[in-house]
């Protein structure tokens, strides 16, 4: 399968691909490829010009920019994984990124494109999600920064505009006892998620604090489970909460799993990571 | 047409691509390298493994012309001097082959597993190899091969 016919231009720089994305109505950025590219072997996207970001090395990097860790976009998901400094002060971000597809997927595959590209199923979206993270965006008017859950509008859906590029990440500083857990069920080892569930616990010495409590491919974005949230901040203890997670998304049924059964996964799964997430 | 500059197995090829060549059609069909095989053509399978850089990459999922400029590595290039790779010789010695389709594909995956110091354990192995299929399954005796190269590499 070869995809249809389009142009191809290396962007220098930031502006550079601001400005061949706004030279032409249906151009799109080319990242790692890893969505775009088989999307357009199947015709399911069928741009006239690909902008090729993926040799801006400058937005490469993670860095630590005081109350916060900027990831740049272009940072790919095996860079992701192996950051020291996401290890040590955001390690939700590199355990998610470590369960994204297989080795050869992640030394492609970037964080930019895989939240730009706005797939459910995808793992970075919940887990920015359930991070409270931020996505610096940058267009022909200047930047702009849209919280995690303003982002995610709908399937294949976000808030960026057909010109804009998203450039950083912002994700939080961890204090040392908030816990977290990415936990992921999928019918084949490299696959997308049937579903997953994204936790983080404050430990407070032997009993849990608040939690929060993503969803990945139960519903048409990322979702929170904000019942099961208030519940344990309530005072719930896990196995009263976890039944509540499910409540308010609404999974599709395909040939991986029926909605009721993707239900019922997010339950169990959402259990074992808020158990994980606690330490127990 | 674009001007793409691109080393693969070490030589310099200068080649005037369509930008919508994928990096397998670049090998097989302009250069000649049909080691390297269509399996899916979806990304799924990994037959299609190279070295882009060093890394493992799906050569169906990546253009030709994202690849200027870079450093390639088929299975053609893997032996030097007449001497199978360490991998390709566990390989052999280990039948960790049956029709042979996946072959290259699962060396090479096996080759940058083994140089990111990844190939650690039996299951971080079988880990590691998720990317590629083999449709004859012989799983486990691609894992043993793999095994053996990583602790004579090491
Ligand atoms: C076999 C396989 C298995 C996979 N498994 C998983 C999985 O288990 N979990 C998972 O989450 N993902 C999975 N993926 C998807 C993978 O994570 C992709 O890398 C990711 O979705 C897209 O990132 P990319 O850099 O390849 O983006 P591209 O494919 O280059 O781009 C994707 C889209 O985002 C846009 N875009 C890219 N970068 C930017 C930017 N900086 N600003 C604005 N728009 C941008 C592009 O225009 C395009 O529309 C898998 C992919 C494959 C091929
Ligand atoms: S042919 Fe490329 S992954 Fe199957
Ligand atoms: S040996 Fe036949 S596909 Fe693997």
């Amino acid at each position: 399968m070869i995809p249809a016919t389009f142009d191809y231009e290396v962007a220098e720089s930031t502006e550079h691909a601001l400005e061949l994305l706004g030279g032409r109505e249906d151009a799109k950025l080319l990242a790692g490829g890893h969505s775009l590219l088989p999307a357009m072997k199947l015709r399911l996207a069928r741009p006239s010009l690909l902008v090729d970001i993926g040799r801006l090395r400058d937005l490469s990097y993670v860095r630590d920019a005081g109350d916060h860790i900027a990831i740049g976009a272009l940072t790919r998901h095996k860079d992701v994984v192996e950051a020291p400094l996401l290890q040590e002060h955001c390690p939700l971000v590199p355990s998610a990124a470590g369960q994204v597809g297989d080795p050869q997927v992640r030394h492609r595959g970037t964080i930019g494109g895989s939240l730009a590209h706005g797939d459910p199923a995808s793992d970075l979206p919940t887990v920015m999600l359930t991070l409270d993270a931020e996505m610096v965006i940058r267009g022909p008017s200047g930047e702009r920064i849209v919280p995690a859950a303003q982002f995610f509008s709908g399937v294949f859906q976000t808030a960026l505009e057909p010109t804009e590029l998203l450039v950083e990440i912002r994700v939080p500083k961890l204090p040392s006892t908030t816990g977290c857990s990415y936990m992921k069920m999928s019918r084949r080892a490299q696959d997308w998620a049937t579903v997953a569930v994204a936790t983080l616990v404050e430990r407070r010495n032997g009993s849990i604090g608040r939690a929060a409590i993503g969803l990945t491919n139960m519903g048409a974005t990322p979702l929170r489970a904000t019942q099961a949230e208030e519940a344990i901040a309530g005072g719930a203890a896990i196995v009263d909460a976890a039944p509540l997670i499910a409540s308010g998304s609404e999974p599709s049924s395909d040939t991986a799993a029926s909605a009721e059964f993707r239900r019922h996964l997010a339950t169990v799964l959402g259990r074992r990571a808020l158990e994980e997430a606690a330490g127990r | 047409m674009r001007h793409v500059a691109l080393t693969v197995n070490g030589s310099r090829h200068e080649l005037e691509l369509e930008p919508r060549e994928l990096l397998v059609y670049v090998l097989r069909e302009r250069l000649g390298l049909t080691g390297t095989t269509i399996g899916c053509d979806t990304s799924s399978c990994g037959a299609c493994t190279v070295l882009v850089g060093g890394e493992s990459v799906k050569s169906c999922t990546m253009l030709g012309v994202q690849a200027d400029g870079l450093e390639i590595t088929t299975i053609e290039g893997l032996a030097s001097n007449g001497q199978l790779h360490a991998v390709q010789q566990a390989f052999h010695e280990h039948h960790a082959l049956q029709c042979g389709y996946c072959t290259p594909g699962m060396v090479l995956a096996a080759v940058s597993l083994i140089e990111e110091g990844k190939a650690t354990s039996e299951s971080a192995i079988r880990e590691g190899l998720e990317g590629n299929l083999c449709r004859c399954t012989g799983y486990h005796n691609i894992v043993r091969a793999v095994s053996a190269a990583a602790a004579g590499v090491s």
